[in-house]
């Protein structure tokens, strides 16, 4: 008898331990999820009214030549900036040992991640200038012209990339380390007996052992990278401003055109839409990630 | 000897941008377009008084300060008892709670904006700091983040102070919180870190730059004055400082943060 009322006093006190945390992501959170994929099927009336429209937002959503390419350029982003993680196991690989001034360059590398996105923009910006920059001056020095990096077509896309490998690689070096210092020493003691020498250790031992973490990694980045929108909205603004640099096709993500339709022409239906899509889109590719792993990652 | 010219050469890399930005940051506007480049500044520190007329930057400095506490607190309060009740409690619906739990932490926040716009303009709340905080006192990511820390915690302690007869408020408070300090300490930091740096949501609800976070006073002076430089770079300077500051200090606890839960904002 008391056991029963002991079980139903602890049920209790979990309900109580977890009615405000549940309270705020069930008004906050849970039913905007739901709400927003309602709104994706409504049109948005100039004063804020909202009727139903079943699947305009989605039919115009594949003509809009602007959705096109916005995906195309999130797409490309997310895909160069994998870069990021081949660079990453190579320095985690040089900074796992003892060595002076190991904690150093850790801090180094790391500065950039927690710098607010806005100012690494404004940064970048500025190194990326084509009259003054500081990037095409030392191009000049070997006798190369640059580009207006930002404001050309060509190379806009190519910028920010740079700019989010180098503000991302010490994420992903620190997860690296994390992972390789789990990664028994006497595994490398019997192989350097055998002989192996330190590459072949690391493509024998590290490389394979590491490869969940890589496998996390990328997921995480990939997810990241397609949400991408502070770097594009400080170096090519929003709305009519942004309109004027001709490199903002190549520029404009998903998240950024999201943002435009939502709050700034106040199209919210459509913008629900679009944030569908790129739901969609995100779990898409996690679950191609999660199907190709087993041609490639090694569990111990 | 080779490895530390790779590593010298590819922290400098790292560091460049951010020595360009402070020595940039002390120039006059013509050493700063002069043709090459002036390496030494003048010392313009009044760049950095422009700031504080462009912008009411001491207003947005304490706006931010104080949603990042704000949130830093609501998030490791809620979040930790939550996660107390997943990790040592037994009741009927946890499994299913913590599935939809995980489903939430799964969905770009994207999704929540326009829901929770209509609701911070319906309380009344745009231009106001609760529109800053209060949904930010709330995350899925903390409870998982901190079940995990708690599930790998001794159960040695709590069993003897059941048998001295403890609740679960005393269990939770004076035996569960003090040894999850690191994980506490994990939480708080990357909160801290998300809440300093976000700028999507504050662009959102707050417009009157009276209220707004440093992130978003920044990224409006980008639009108006993009091209004084040595201004643009002081005042970034000057807004992502306090965490790099707050970094360089509790460093291990970040690193650790990260490299436990590897989920970045």
């Amino acid at each position: 008898m008391t056991r029963r009322r002991d079980r139903i006093t602890e049920a209790l006190w979990a309900y109580a331990f977890l009615a405000p945390l549940a309270l705020g992501l069930g008004v906050f959170y849970l039913w905007p999820v739901l709400q927003t994929a309602y709104f994706s099927f409504t049109e948005w009336g100039a004063f804020g009214g909202h009727e139903w429209s079943g699947t305009a937002n989605y039919v115009r959503l594949l003509h809009d030549p602007e959705v096109g390419r916005a995906l195309t350029n999130t797409i490309s982003y997310t895909a160069l900036g994998l870069v990021s993680i081949p660079l990453a196991i190579v320095f985690a690989a040089l900074l796992n040992r003892r060595m002076r001034g190991v904690g150093v360059y850790r801090t180094l590398f790391f500065l950039p991640v927690v710098t607010m996105p806005v100012a690494v923009a404004m940064v970048w910006r500025w190194l990326y200038n084509g009259d003054y920059g500081l990037i095409n001056y030392l191009l000049s020095l070997v006798g190369i012209g640059g580009p207006n990096w930002i404001a050309d077509p060509g190379t806009a896309l190519f910028a920010l990339v740079v700019i989010g490998v180098w503000s991302s690689l010490g994420y992903n070096l620190i997860i690296f380390l994390a992972g390789m210092q789990a990664i028994p020493a006497d595994y490398y003691e019997a192989a350097a007996l055998d002989g192996a020498g330190p590459v072949r250790q690391f493509a024998r031992i590290t490389l394979p052992l590491l490869s969940p973490t890589a496998f996390f990694v990328s997921v995480i980045s990939v997810i990241g990278s397609l949400q991408l929108f502070d770097l594009v909205f400080v170096i090519a603004g929003s709305g009519a401003s942004a309109r004027a640099n001709p490199a903002y096709p190549r520029l404009q993500t998903v998240v950024a055109l999201f943002y435009d339709r939502a709050f700034v022409t106040n199209e919210r239906g459509y913008a629900a839409a679009i944030v569908m899509v790129l739901l969609l889109i995100i779990a898409a590719l996690t679950l191609v990630q999660f199907r190709l792993q087993r041609r490639w990652v090694h569990y111990a | 000897m080779l490895l530390h010219t790779v590593l010298i050469a590819a922290s400098l890399a790292m560091v460049a941008p951010f020595l360009w930005q402070l020595v940039t940051s002390l120039k006059t506007l013509s050493e700063a377009t002069a043709v090459p480049p002036t390496l030494l500044p003048s010392g313009r520190w009044q760049n950095y008084g422009r700031v504080f007329d462009l912008l009411p930057f001491g207003a947005q400095f304490g706006n931010t300060v104080i949603v990042a506490l704000a949130r830093t607190a609501g998030q490791v309060l809620l979040c930790s008892m939550a996660a107390y009740a997943f990790a040592r409690l037994r009741f009927p619906g946890r499994k299913v709670l913590f599935g939809v739990l995980l489903s939430v932490l799964m969905v770009p926040p994207q999704l929540f904006i326009i829901p929770q716009y209509q609701i911070m303009s319906a309380l009344g709340w745009l231009n106001t700091l609760q529109a800053l905080i209060v949904p930010g006192l709330f995350s899925a990511f903390g409870v998982f983040l901190l079940r995990q820390f708690f599930l790998g915690l001794p159960m040695e302690l709590e069993e003897a102070a059941r048998l001295d007869g403890a609740g679960p408020v005393r269990i939770y408070w004076s035996i569960m919180l003090p040894l999850a300090r690191p994980g506490l300490l994990a939480l708080a930091v990357l909160v801290l870190l998300w809440s300093w740096n976000d700028l999507f949501w504050p662009l959102v609800v707050n417009s009157d730059p009276d209220t707004m976070p440093l992130s978003a006073g920044l990224a409006s002076l980008q639009g108006q004055f993009q091209t004084d430089y040595p201004v643009l770079m002081a005042g970034s300077l000057l807004a992502s400082l306090p965490v790099i500051a707050v970094f360089i200090v509790l460093q291990r606890q970040f690193i650790q943060g990260i490299a436990q839960t590897g989920i970045k904002g």
